[in-house]
């Protein structure tokens, strides 16, 4: 107990400015260690845009392309596999691609900037299988696109995803442009 | 006994059903301890505040660094260039490691100054010599860790000095090494040995050497026993509670240290060469060797012994005897009066030349071998178990001054 | 306490050993300043175009280069970037120097592999390799031609000999404190000019050394910038600790 006479006003304002400017302290010291979590020079690097040669892809073919240890493809749709887009839209969970991911100027029915070039993410949005390309698979239901081996999920060529299957949103549209002829970066927003 | 468990709210609830209040008291509120604590006093409650650092710092490392002969170069430099603020928690764990043997060696000064290892503090002292050992451990694995020139070929003659050991030396070092030659095997486990073993270790010494403190008492810079006078509470009449008056005092005390170690962080990690070596800086090479091996800087002054003797075998001896012997010094000194400032003058010069000697040999073990260095080295030799001779033959019938029974 | 301070510093004399006298040559120090980043970009120029070809920096990042010395990207890629990456891509700015040449052909063509650089400013320091760089002299009995009054018998040829030009060796012999004597160089003579005068030459080794220095610790000036902060603060924490101290100790006699 501390003796009579003692200012205990002085020692509660010395003990909480202490307090307040030790947390402070503390805090500030936290910081660089939360802050060492972030993605490394290495992996900003690894994961960096990648320019993708698009200049000799024939019609109705496809390319791959390796971002952020992702597949990404770049489809080159032809006038039959565009005039599907609209004929397909009542079959499609999200036709408006109101629940998936892609850029503000991948939207509408080609999901692309140019229709004629398609640049997507090759992971079903099920569980993560990679689908196959099949602009030549026609059945009663389903009219060419991505068709997912794993569980059945079927997209079209805009990766939207058809009702009645596993997967539940239409396949991820990276963040992309195109850097002259033939070249098309992917993994960043073209500056307006 | 007070029954915790009937204060009110979480508190009592706590303490119906584990000891918090009580801990609180036992070791904090009412923990009396002299009240004459001085400069000297910090460097305990520093030791904790390294240890806490280096354990924060080292987990974050381990979250970059591969324990991998190819690759643990590289995560260093990893971590130093391409992790945000990685530079900042790698020089914070270097030099907390030197500072760790810095508040260490000034806290054991202070236990041979005023006697804090004499009875009943034997096994204090004791545990606190555990922990030295598995600190001394935990320093030579870590720095095997970078794997720099120096890190591989410190650890290849340290580990080859076990095999002086007759009989069982070669295949001693055989075992150490898991490996021919140093090699990613030895690495390996020294990296699981200084990541989880150690520091469990050292954490559970830690604990024990607190609880046998608190058992029976601090010891005070004039070396009396407060709980000889106690008042009709039983509280020592010298003694005052340590929370809140130490833990404000040495508040300030951590304050001043982290100003100090800011400093070395901030500008002079590498402290000329002797926190981070410049030889380490180059990836270890098994096909060669550097100029001059040396250990780092707290070890040297063993390692100065090690040279001073002819012999391997008896060296290591030596080496080993200097720090056993620091084991026994409850033992060695037989006298009755704890503190420096009532003993002989033949105490405090055996003292100054033990501090000498240490410095000495430490400054020696740093430097390459030449006949004049190795002469002197032979003389502090001399002067470090010359202390413990002395002491031994002083203490028996000592002449010292009257204690007092309060402190004034 | 005066007579106990003499011994105390007698018994301590032996300790204080003499600096060793240097027998290499040339002995200058210098001082680098991190604020001239122009030096230090000549000098990353100097680097990629002459030591790259043997040397790596395979800790240090290009655009983390450019970043601190102020290169863009573009300016970087165009300039200073001359090698292709792994899967045969020209090498990305987010990328390491690594170099072509391996360890292993390196040592075949040299006899011991050309190290990485990436720290030999930490490792050997500023004067060593400003000494280092201009130390290299004519020797007929050495397999390139070349030895280096800092580094007896270096592997290493005289890569920017177009720019410092061939210079003789001069030497006397001196006394080696053992009975015998040894020949000491002393300075160097001009034999055949190169396209940079001596004080030319002087400061291009200066910037790629000021490059050199930067590149083994790039984060230097933050650390101190942050320090300065940090210590700042404990300055004043400790200010309120110390006062909170002295108001709780009003009760202790």
């Amino acid at each position: 107990m501390p003796p009579d006479g003692t200012d205990n006003n002085r020692r509660r304002f010395l003990t909480t400015a202490t307090v307040v400017v030790g947390a402070i302290g503390t805090a500030a010291v936290a910081v660089p260690f939360a802050k060492s979590w972030n993605p490394s020079a290495r992996a900003r690097s690894a994961g960096a845009p990648v320019e993708a040669d698009i200049s000799k892809i024939e019609p109705g073919g496809k390319i791959t392309i390796k971002w952020r240890g992702k597949p990404v493809w770049v489809v080159r749709r032809d006038d039959k596999a565009l005039s599907t887009l609209t004929e397909v839209s009542d079959s499609l969970r999200d036709p408006e691609s109101e629940d998936s991911i892609q850029p503000e100027y991948a939207t509408g029915e080609t999901r692309s900037i140019k229709p004629e070039y398609f640049i997507v993410v090759g992971i079903c949005t099920h569980l993560g299988c990679s689908p196959t390309y099949r602009p030549n698979m026609i059945t009663a239901d389903f009219q060419g696109g991505f068709f997912c081996p794993c569980h059945g999920s079927k997209f079209d060529f805009s990766g939207r995803v058809y009702k009645g299957v596993p997967a539940p949103s239409n396949l991820t549209v990276p963040p992309h442009y195109f850097i002259g002829d033939g070249l098309v970066l992917i993994g960043e927003d073209g500056v307006a | 006994m007070s029954d915790k468990s009937t204060n009110g709210g979480l508190m009592g609830w706590i303490d119906a059903r584990f000891p918090m209040t009580k801990m609180w008291e036992d070791h904090l509120s009412k923990y009396y301890a002299p009240k004459n604590f001085n400069f000297w006093y910090f460097f305990g409650s520093l030791a904790l505040l390294v240890l806490v650092i280096q354990i924060v710092t080292g987990i974050f490392l381990t979250m970059h660094y591969k324990p991998d002969g190819e690759m643990a170069f590289t995560s260093v430099e990893y971590i130093m260039r391409d992790v945000d603020w990685g530079w900042l928690i790698r020089y914070l764990h270097s030099t907390g490691s030197s500072a760790f043997f810095i508040v260490v060696y000034l806290h054991m000064l202070r236990g041979m100054m005023y006697g804090s290892y004499q009875k009943p503090r034997e096994l204090i002292w004791l545990f606190g010599m555990f922990i030295y050992l598995a600190l001394m451990a935990e320093a030579f694995m870590g720095y095997l860790l970078p794997w720099g020139q120096m890190s591989y070929w410190g650890a290849q003659v340290i580990i080859s000095l076990f095999g002086a050991i007759p009989v069982i030396g070669d295949d001693l070092t055989l075992w150490i090494r898991g490996d021919f030659v140093i090699s990613d095997a030895t690495l390996n486990r020294f990296f699981a040995l200084h990541v989880v073993a150690v520091p469990l270790v050292l954490i559970m010494l830690v604990v024990m050497h607190i609880l046998a403190l608190h058992e029976v008492g601090s010891n005070n810079p004039e070396g009396i026993e407060i709980k000889k006078h106690k008042d009709e509470n039983g509280i020592p009449l010298d003694g005052i509670p340590f929370h809140p008056y130490y833990s404000v005092k040495d508040i300030v005390g951590v304050v001043v240290f982290l100003i100090l170690f800011s400093v070395v962080v901030f500008f002079m990690p590498e402290m000329g060469g002797y926190f981070l070596e410049h030889a380490n800086f180059v990836p270890a090479n098994q096909f060669q060797t550097p100029e001059h091996i040396a250990p780092v800087w707290y070890f040297t002054p063993y390692y100065a012994i090690l040279r001073a003797v002819p012999d391997k075998l008896i060296g290591v001896i030596g080496m080993f005897a200097a720090i056993f012997v620091l084991f026994i010094l409850p033992w060695i000194d037989r006298g009755k009066v704890h503190s420096i400032r009532y003993r002989s003058s033949a105490f405090k010069w055996l003292l100054v030349m033990f501090v000498i000697s240490f410095i000495g040999l430490g400054y020696l073990g740093a430097l390459p071998l030449s006949d004049s260095r190795t002469f002197f080295a032979r003389v502090y030799s001399v002067g470090y178990f010359g202390f413990f001779l002395g002491l031994w033959w002083i203490s028996k019938n000592e002449k010292t001054k009257p204690v007092p029974e309060r402190i004034q | 306490m005066k007579k106990v301070f003499i011994i105390v510093v007698g018994l301590l004399m032996p300790v204080l050993s003499w600096g060793a006298e240097s027998t290499t040559y040339p002995n200058d120090k210098i001082e680098i300043d991190w604020d001239d980043k122009a030096s230090m970009q000549r000098g990353a120029r100097t680097f990629v175009n002459y030591c790259m070809g043997c040397h790596s920096a395979k800790y240090s990042r290009y655009n983390r280069v450019g970043v601190d010395l102020e290169i863009s990207d573009d300016l970087m890629l165009d300039n200073l970037i001359f090698t292709t990456d792994i899967n045969g891509d020209r090498t990305k700015a987010g990328e390491l120097m690594n170099i072509a040449m391996t360890p292993v052909y390196g040592e075949q063509a040299f006899g011991v592999a050309p190290p990485d650089l990436s720290l030999v400013a930490r490792s050997r320091g500023v004067n060593w390799l400003y000494n280092y760089l201009r130390g290299f002299y004519v020797d007929e009995s050495r397999p390139l031609g070349m030895n280096n009054g800092v580094f007896e018998n270096v592997a290493m040829p005289h890569v920017l000999v177009e720019l410092q030009g061939y210079q003789k060796v001069k030497t006397i012999m001196q006394a080696d404190g053992q009975g015998g004597e040894h020949e000491v160089i002393v300075g160097f003579e001009l034999v055949k000019p190169g396209t940079q005068s001596k004080s030319e030459y002087d400061q291009t080794v200066l910037d790629l050394v000021a490059f050199l220095d930067y590149l083994a610790e790039p984060y230097k000036q933050t650390r101190k910038t942050v320090g300065t902060g940090v210590i700042i603060f404990l300055f004043i924490l400790l200010i309120l600790t110390y006062f909170l101290k002295k108001e709780y100790w009003k009760d202790v006699h």
